[in-house]
């Protein structure tokens, strides 16, 4: 079983991929600073890495290979031709502090990408510079902050946020000092509008809301939730993991959102890479211009150039050592240009489209929806509580199963509202027969559970691995790999 | 429709399978006021050759300079292996490996990543990645603050030789959390930290002292004497570093007689290109008993329930999806696809291609700092040992030479005046092995013209 | 079921506390609340000599899957804490009111154990919990 080998398994002193790095140098470093003994990197040639690397690819499902319906991820297809055009070698070799008569191309596609993301979000000002989700929601708080401490209202300083809400919310809104309160959901999915109104006062600094939530529902009093906020002082914030659901169709800006972030490798298609880069855009409305993360690309006459403290003197400041991540921003301009204006609408269309067509399909087949009586929105929850209680196979074996079947799983166990939940996002571009065989495969592991639960619970059986041993991994910490010798020598 | 598999037929049969007259009943929850008009501002749809040539027509604009700047982001010879492999699908387009079994092509290369890191930093564990190093910086004097249970002052002392954008990022990161920075001085004549700044710190409560080798002047800074007297006032050390340096340079792990706390840097020149500022990844190491207070992804080797080895995501109970509010940080993705660049590149260079790589950087910014102090105007700032840069001083205003080179196609350095502007009309230069001596001879000939 | 001894006194959260006959009250966390965060794989115990408040995080304790903060029952100061939890953290599910004990408190108000839910109490907790 090569494929199961480390790297350092193929490593032999004195092997090296000699064409790949100059010869017969030496370093020139006083004796107290010079390292003494050599790093443990692995000594193979160039095939050994190639054939191990590409190995290591083909043992991961990822959206090339397989149906990837994995909730509030958003995994459509990457076009290749974003890739491609965004690793031109003049692209490639720019250094970011190079001149900007250097870069005038560049930053042309930038300052387009941000006025487009304007126009379909509907918001005033974007800043590209955020390096992901997480880091675009730390932005929008930071700026939320920023504004009420620039009026002098230093009170400001509780977040709302939906029992619903991702775990990045809370997380951040501790990040940027400031204190959380949880508001809870009704049965339908809504927010509960009497506990947002106990919960606004001379503290609020703002909310932050998914819309359509990660119960897979649109907000329907949105308008309201926003007077709320507005009129007792605080701001709204828009969690954009979910605008693939509404691209083209509603503008957060028209809702009346104040600040939201978009993560580019959702809903316009970057890769997710393994767990990133991602991309986190934020866009303000006029009230947060000021205090937008630099930098941003301005465009004086036909010449661009880069907006920093000098231009924006309240700024929450840098997020990154340059500007956030380029590449990733030319690839979303590439993709965005392909969609073009009826494009972006048509993504919404077929992103509900497909959701609503497999959670039809699954409820005539027998499964639970979590909310009923509600549309579906790109994505939407079932429940295998009946499942878990009656025959003793719950969420997680589905989703191992399936696993067996060639599909990846949905998101399993979240939103944490809802028990043995699977959340379901098929995205736009998964043909219909496509989601036809996601049917058949949940329907034929239905029939299994009731026939031979364990069977279920064992899988997965056709994966380089079964279950892995998750307290062991925990409790056993084995981070790094420890050569026999210097293993048993150290012990 | 670009991306979308829809026939007529396929969209007649699932608004009937779902009981809609059309797909836009399907948004009949959404207030009508609220739906959108159309979208002027989006140009109409191009096609994948219409964009291919506009995107050629832009890079072409911006042509390719020969590139004489470092400052955090340096331009190396990638392998054409690497990249060849990261945009394999299988890499390019899977998620964060939350379904272990169907990842572990990911997760055992993160597992082999964080071994090469750990070994190359000399410390014990390495987390999968974080965005970049600035912000890795960020995260690490906040987890400092974390991890030093008994200092109260969450006050953190940096040299002004860490790169001045490191310390930015990190000020609107940890400011939020009432971080404290207190800036130290470097030697006008060595450019290195100055010992005397840190003695007015003696006594106090310290969190963590930040250390930068080599410094933002590429000067190598006196590492061990810094660390043993952070430790001796019980601060915690924080190192940044460039991961290629260390083939060469005494890893942090070394430094003073007990090693530093936590170390981190960007690992962009490990295989990733410049591409205009991102993406890059930023890598974060420490010792075993701090990894509860590290954050951003861990993976864990284990067996599954045949007792086969397997790799999974593990101390997720530190992460925003679990802990939430008290999450170590809101971080969730990492760089996962850089870091899968990173690791191929070091297994093609190995420890010894390393080295060579170093060296080279360090000869070819020798010979260029040989090569432009010896036209008239322009002078070495600092003469101690150095690791690829080095830091002139013009008899002119940097930026309008710079323009003037840019004009000749040549990308000059870092202007150092808006920074530090006690060092006058100062450039920061870099060479790395992708230097030719002719290209250094081209940067000199040309330098002479602009400065007659 | 869980057993709830009916000796020892509980927070709606999940804490168990005993009074010693040293004065000193012991901590811990209840058979339900260890069995509903499954095999721990960690126990952070707090710092002798700390002083805590009623109702503060005091401990955290950690499985897979989650995280929880373990509160102080009562005020005063931490006098012991449990050493073997650290490399034996199963300590707790195998035996959550004896060799899984977190800490000791020496309580600054020991009136602040009669606000505690007393072992009936607590099972209606754990009962509304389940539905």
């Amino acid at each position: 079983m090569s494929s199961r080998a480390l790297i350092f398994d193929h490593s032999r002193a004195g092997r090296t991929a000699k064409v790949q790095h100059p010869q017969g140098l030496a370093a020139q470093v006083p004796e107290h600073l010079r390292r003494k003994r050599r790093p443990m990197l692995p000594e193979v040639s160039e095939l050994q890495a190639v054939r191990h690397y590409t190995k290591l690819s083909q043992l991961n499902f990822s959206i090339d290979t397989h149906f990837y319906p994995l909730g509030s991820c958003t995994m459509k297809y990457n076009p290749r031709a974003c890739n491609q055009l965004a690793m031109l070698p003049e692209f490639l070799v720019r250094h970011p502090l190079a001149p900007e008569s250097t870069g005038q191309g560049f930053m042309a596609c930038l300052y387009e990408l941000q006025e487009m993301l304007k126009e379909v979000t509907g918001m005033k000002g974007v800043s590209l510079t955020p390096m992901a989700g997480a880091q675009g929601e730390f932005a929008g708080v930071a700026m939320i902050r920023a504004y009420h401490r620039a009026r002098g209202d230093l009170a400001r300083t509780q977040i709302i946020v939906p029992d619903a809400a991702h775990g990045t919310n809370p997380a951040t809104a501790t990040m940027c000092g400031c204190t959380v309160v949880e508001i809870p959901s009704l049965p339908d999915g809504d927010i509960d509008l009497e506990a947002l109104k106990q919960a606004v006062g001379p503290q609020t600094a703002g909310i932050m809301l998914t819309n359509p939530s990660t119960l897979g529902v649109f907000e329907r009093r949105i308008h309201e939730v926003a007077k709320i906020v507005h009129d007792a002082g605080g701001l709204l914030y828009y969690d954009g993991a979910n605008l693939n659901a509404i691209l083209g169709k509603v503008r957060p800006g028209d809702m009346g959102f104040d600040v939201i972030h978009m993560n580019l490798h959702k809903t316009f298609s970057t890769p997710h890479g393994g767990g990133g880069p991602g991309s986190g855009a934020v866009g303000v409305s006029d009230r947060l211009l000021p205090f937008m993360p630099i930098p941003i690309v301005g465009k004086e006459g036909d010449r661009y150039r880069w907006l920093d403290e000098r231009d924006l003197p309240q700024t929450i400041g840098r997020l990154s050592a340059f500007m956030g991540n380029a590449g990733v921003l030319l690839r979303a301009y590439v993709y965005m240009r392909m969609l073009g204006r009826a494009g972006m609408q048509r993504v919404a269309e077929f992103a509900t489209l497909n959701a609503n067509y497999l959670f039809a399909r699954l409820r005539q087949a027998g499964f639970e929806a979590a909310y009923p009586g509600r549309r579906a929105s790109h994505e939407f929850i079932i429940t295998l509580k009946r499942q878990a209680r009656e025959l003793g196979v719950n969420a997680m074996d589905f989703a191992k199963r399936l696993l067996d079947y060639g599909f990846h799983a949905p998101t399993t166990y979240f939103p944490l509202l809802v028990p043995e939940c699977l959340l379901i996002e098929p995205t736009e571009t998964e043909a219909k027969e496509d989601l036809d065989a996601f049917v058949d495969a949940l329907v034929a592991i239905q029939r299994e559970a009731e026939q031979d639960a364990a069977k279920v619970k064992g899988a997965p059986y056709t994966l380089p691995v079964r279950r892995l041993d998750d307290v062991r991994a925990a409790k056993q910490l084995d981070l790094t790999y420890q050569p026999a010798a210097a293993a048993s020598a150290g012990s | 429709m670009p991306f979308i598999p829809h026939t007529e037929t396929d969209v007649a049969e699932m608004l009937r399978t779902i009981g809609v007259p059309s797909i836009d009943a399907l948004f009949d929850e959404i207030p009508a006021a609220l739906r959108t008009r159309a979208l002027d501002g989006i140009p109409e749809a191009m096609s994948e050759m219409e964009v291919a040539r506009l995107m050629q027509e832009r890079a072409d604009q911006d042509g390719r300079p020969l590139n004489f700047i470092g400052a955090g982001a340096y331009e190396h010879h990638i392998p054409a292996a690497v990249w060849a492999i990261v945009t394999r699908g299988e890499f390019y387009s899977a998620y964060t490996p939350y379904q272990a079994e169907a990842s572990q092509g990911t997760l055992q290369l993160l597992y082999e990543y964080q071994t090469m890191m750990a070994s190359l930093t000399g410390m014990q564990v390495s987390n999968a990645s974080l965005y970049d190093g600035a912000s890795a910086l960020a995260e690490a004097c906040l987890m400092a603050v974390r991890a030093h249970r008994r200092s109260k002052s969450a006050r953190i002392l940096v040299p002004a030789t860490v790169n001045p954008t490191y310390l930015k990022v990190a000020r609107t990161i940890a400011e939020g959390q009432n971080l404290k920075f207190d800036i130290l001085p470097y030697e006008q004549r060595e450019g290195t930290t100055q010992r005397s700044s840190l003695e007015a710190y003696a006594g106090q409560d310290i969190t963590a002292v930040v250390i930068q080798q080599p410094n933002f002047f590429g000067l190598l800074e006196d590492v061990d004497a810094i660390t043993d007297w952070a430790h001796a006032n019980n601060a915690l050390v924080i190192a940044v570093v460039n991961p290629l340096s260390l083939a060469i340079l005494k890893p942090p792990g070394e430094w003073g007689t007990k090693g530093v706390d936590i170390v981190v840097g960007d690992g962009q020149p490990l295989g990733v290109p410049l591409s205009s500022g991102g993406p890059y990844f930023g890598f974060m190491t420490t010792r075993m008993e701090h990894v509860r207070q590290m954050p951003g992804r861990i993976i864990g080797r284990t067996v599954d329930l045949d007792g086969k080895p397997g790799f999974t995501l593990t101390l997720q109970a530190r992460e925003q999806h679990i802990r939430r509010s008290k999450a170590t940080s809101n971080i969730c993705t990492n760089q996962g696809l850089l870091v899968t660049a990173a690791t191929i590149y070091m297994s093609l260079l190995g420890a010894e291609g390393l080295e060579q790589v170093a060296a080279a950087c360090q000869q070819q910014t020798n010979k260029l700092v040989d090569a432009l102090t010896k036209l008239r105007g322009v002078k070495l700032a600092f003469d101690g040992p150095r690791f690829h840069e080095a830091v002139l001083q013009l008899d002119r205003n940097v930026g309008e030479v710079l323009e003037q080179l840019a004009r000749a196609g040549i990308v000059g350095g870092f202007d150092l005046s808006q920074q530090y502007p006690e060092l006058g009309q100062a450039l920061l230069v870099c060479a790395t092995e992708t230097r030719t001596d002719g290209d250094i001879e081209r940067y000199a000939k040309t330098l002479a013209e602009v400065m007659q | 079921m869980s057993s709830i001894p009916a000796d020892l006194k509980y927070l709606e959260s999940h804490e168990w506390a005993r009074l010693e006959s040293d004065g000193t009250v012991t901590v811990g966390i209840s058979d339900h609340a260890q069995s509903a965060l499954g095999d721990l794989v960690f126990v952070e115990v707090p710092e002798i000599g700390k002083t805590v408040e009623k109702g503060a995080a005091t401990a955290v304790v950690e499985s897979v899957k989650a995280a929880s903060d373990v509160y102080s029952p009562v005020s005063g100061e931490i006098v012991a804490v449990n050493e073997a939890l650290s490399g034996s953290p199963e300590l707790v599910n195998q035996d959550p009111y004896g060799q899984g004990w977190l800490f000791k408190v020496k309580p600054s108000d020991t009136a602040e154990l009669g606000q505690l839910l007393d072992a009936g109490a607590y099972e209606k907790v754990v009962e509304k919990e389940a539905h």
